[in-house]
């Protein structure tokens, strides 16, 4: 293994570790999101009903708000914890080391995507037990693991960047409810063209969550859809590279080593 | 004359909005020197450290460690560097093994070697038998040894030592002291100590430099820095306190009256220590009953007195309690 391939690996193989041995950054990831699940598909079945509505099984429908849930909670995994390494001087230790800054974020980053794939899994592997069947197939599944690994390094990226420019674990966290405002904005518990109301179905079109939902949803109800496909990589990717400049752009002005 | 270990010239520091809190500081340590830099909290010891650990760019000035610009030969610097800053950085969820593994990785030691490295360093600090433990559970002794065992794990050639004791017992003190004494005799290591512990940089350092508000005030032995000062200072206190005046007059046949407690009487030695035979046999002959005879031996404080016009804050407690002083309770009749 290279250095950097090795200092990213470690690190990374850090990151893993310390949630692993946070139960309640492991357990509540994946039961908050099930529950969630549970009763959104006890409640809304009904929705099934309308006309119009792309499938019979609710749990199929609502399967992808999982995916963004997970993704949400890797974003405060990775954050806070890289708070708490500027917090606790951890970092400090790290730039005296020859390491290359980025393999910091690298590191934090992809121990984050670990845990979300594995997330993931858990989520689809509910589905599976409940009776979905994607309708993309198994290309399908793995498709929705690329995506999943994509939208984790994307919001994952986010929390970096908010916990290296505040250092503060508390600030990172803050940016929770604000991320799920734009989760419920969205057409999270129906499909857009089903909303009722304007200014909803508005907020919803407007709102980039929408279309990563779309594109989950796509490969598990629909099967191969271009458009939702090209919407949800694209979004995701643009927020990725967005998200990771900014992170990458912070970290070089927090670790202001010579 | 082998090249200076760490070498600053004209040295700033300054923050936005802020004091200069390292004022120009001119330093050179040798190769195998333990340098005790002493001040109190605030006087600009972690921010030195900061510069010439490469964590900090300075304002102005230059600094060279183990040969190499800290501005300019950044990763030069580091590698020759190992640093156990103020606070302990450890995480809590990782064990002591992994900690140094971890570390062991990030500065690229053979793979082979980094499981053979952390046992000989966990066994070195006395941490062998915690290594397994998460180190949440570790002591602050024991998180201070750690992150000594991680300073080390590159066999580095220069040690920053950033308060390494504060808020230790003394047996972990103690045991700190002596692992670092060894390193500097045994190994060679420059080291570079920042204590607002008197007695700290009393017993570990070949030479003292004292920072008050961001400028060096004194630099010296230890020894050098106290004799600068002066003579012993020696405080009575008599049993009956209607005689304190009759015990001024025979302390001050030997020596200037210096401030000392309310119903005690010192006086700084002409004759130095020699004279306190001399001072029993004074107060004897006068018919003097003392309850309390205490011999005072000048002190770094003394010198951080003598140069600043304050004691060291917390740290004069410190020196009080364990510094080098003897003491006679004694009744002269």
């Amino acid at each position: 293994m290279t250095g950097f391939a090795d200092q990213v690996y470690v690190l990374g193989r850090r990151s893993v570790l310390r949630t692993l041995r946070q139960p309640a950054n492991v357990v509540a990831p994946l039961l908050f999101p099930m529950f969630l699940l549970a009763v959104n598909s006890g409640g809304l079945k009904a929705e099934t009903k309308l006309p119009g509505f792309p499938t019979n099984s609710f749990v199929a429908f609502a399967l992808a708000v999982p995916f963004i849930q997970g993704a949400l909670f890797a974003t405060m995994n990775a954050g806070t914890d890289l708070a708490r390494d500027i917090q606790t001087g951890f970092l400090n230790r790290l730039s005296l080391t020859p390491m290359r800054g980025i393999a910091v974020l690298a590191g934090q980053l992809g121990g984050a995507v670990v845990l979300g794939i594995a997330q993931v899994a858990v989520y689809l592997g509910v589905g599976l037990a409940v009776g979905v069947r994607p309708a993309s197939g198994v290309l399908g599944v793995l498709v929705l693991f690329v995506f999943a690994l994509f939208v984790t390094l994307a919001f994952g990226a986010l929390g970096a960047f908010a916990a290296l420019r505040t250092g503060s674990g508390e600030a990172v966290q803050s940016l929770f409810p604000a991320f799920f405002v734009f989760l419920f904005i969205s057409s999270m518990n129906i499909p857009r063209n089903l909303i009722e109301q304007t200014w909803f179905r508005d907020l919803a079109t407007a709102n980039p969550v929408s279309y990563l939902l779309e594109c989950v949803r796509s490969l598990i109800i629909t099967g191969w859809d271009a458009e939702a496909l090209a919407l949800g990589f694209g979004i995701t990717g643009a927020i990725t590279i967005v998200a990771l400049s900014l992170s990458t752009w912070a970290l070089r002005v927090r670790m202001a080593r010579s | 004359m082998s090249e200076p270990a760490i070498q600053a010239e004209k040295l700033v520091r300054e923050f936005k909005k802020g004091p200069r809190a390292v004022d120009g500081i001119d330093l050179v340590v040798a190769p195998g020197e333990i340098y005790g830099f002493l001040g109190p909290n605030g006087a600009g010891k972690s921010t030195t450290v900061h510069m010439l650990t490469t964590l900090l760019p300075p304002t102005s000035g230059t600094a060279r460690v183990a040969g190499f610009d800290v501005v300019r030969d950044g990763p030069k610097v580091r590698a020759r560097i190992g640093a156990a800053l103020q606070e302990a950085a450890l995480d809590p969820l990782l064990t002591g093994r992994e900690h140094v593994r971890l570390q062991a990785s990030l500065q690229a030691l053979p793979r082979a070697d980094r499981a053979r490295r952390a046992d000989e360093l966990l066994g070195r600090v006395g941490l062998a038998e915690a290594a397994d433990r998460k180190v949440r559970g570790y002591s602050g002794g024991m998180k201070r040894r750690l992150d000594l065992a991680l300073a080390l794990v590159h066999s580095p050639r220069i040690l920053f030592l950033d308060e390494p004791t504060t808020g230790l017992d003394v047996q972990s003190r103690t045991a700190l002291w002596s692992e670092v004494g060894r390193l500097a005799k045994d190994e060679g290591v420059t080291v570079f100590l920042t204590t607002q512990y008197l007695e700290e940089a009393d017993v570990l350092a070949d030479r003292v430099g004292i920072i008050d508000h961001g400028h060096i005030v004194a630099e010296g032995t230890p020894l050098a820095l106290k004799a600068e000062v002066g003579r012993p200072t020696i405080e009575a206190i008599p049993a009956d306190p209607a005689e304190l005046g009759r015990a001024s007059d025979v302390l001050a046949r030997f020596g200037e009256l210096v401030p000392c407690a309310e119903n005690g009487v010192a006086v700084r030695l002409k004759g130095g220590e020699s004279d306190l035979a001399d001072v029993v046999r004074a107060l004897d002959a006068e018919g003097l009953k003392v309850e309390h005879l205490q011999l005072h031996q000048p002190s770094l404080d003394d010198v951080f007195l003598a140069k600043t016009g304050r004691s060291l804050e917390g740290a004069g407690d410190e020196e009080e309690k364990e510094g080098p002083t003897s003491q006679l309770a004694m009744d002269a009749t």
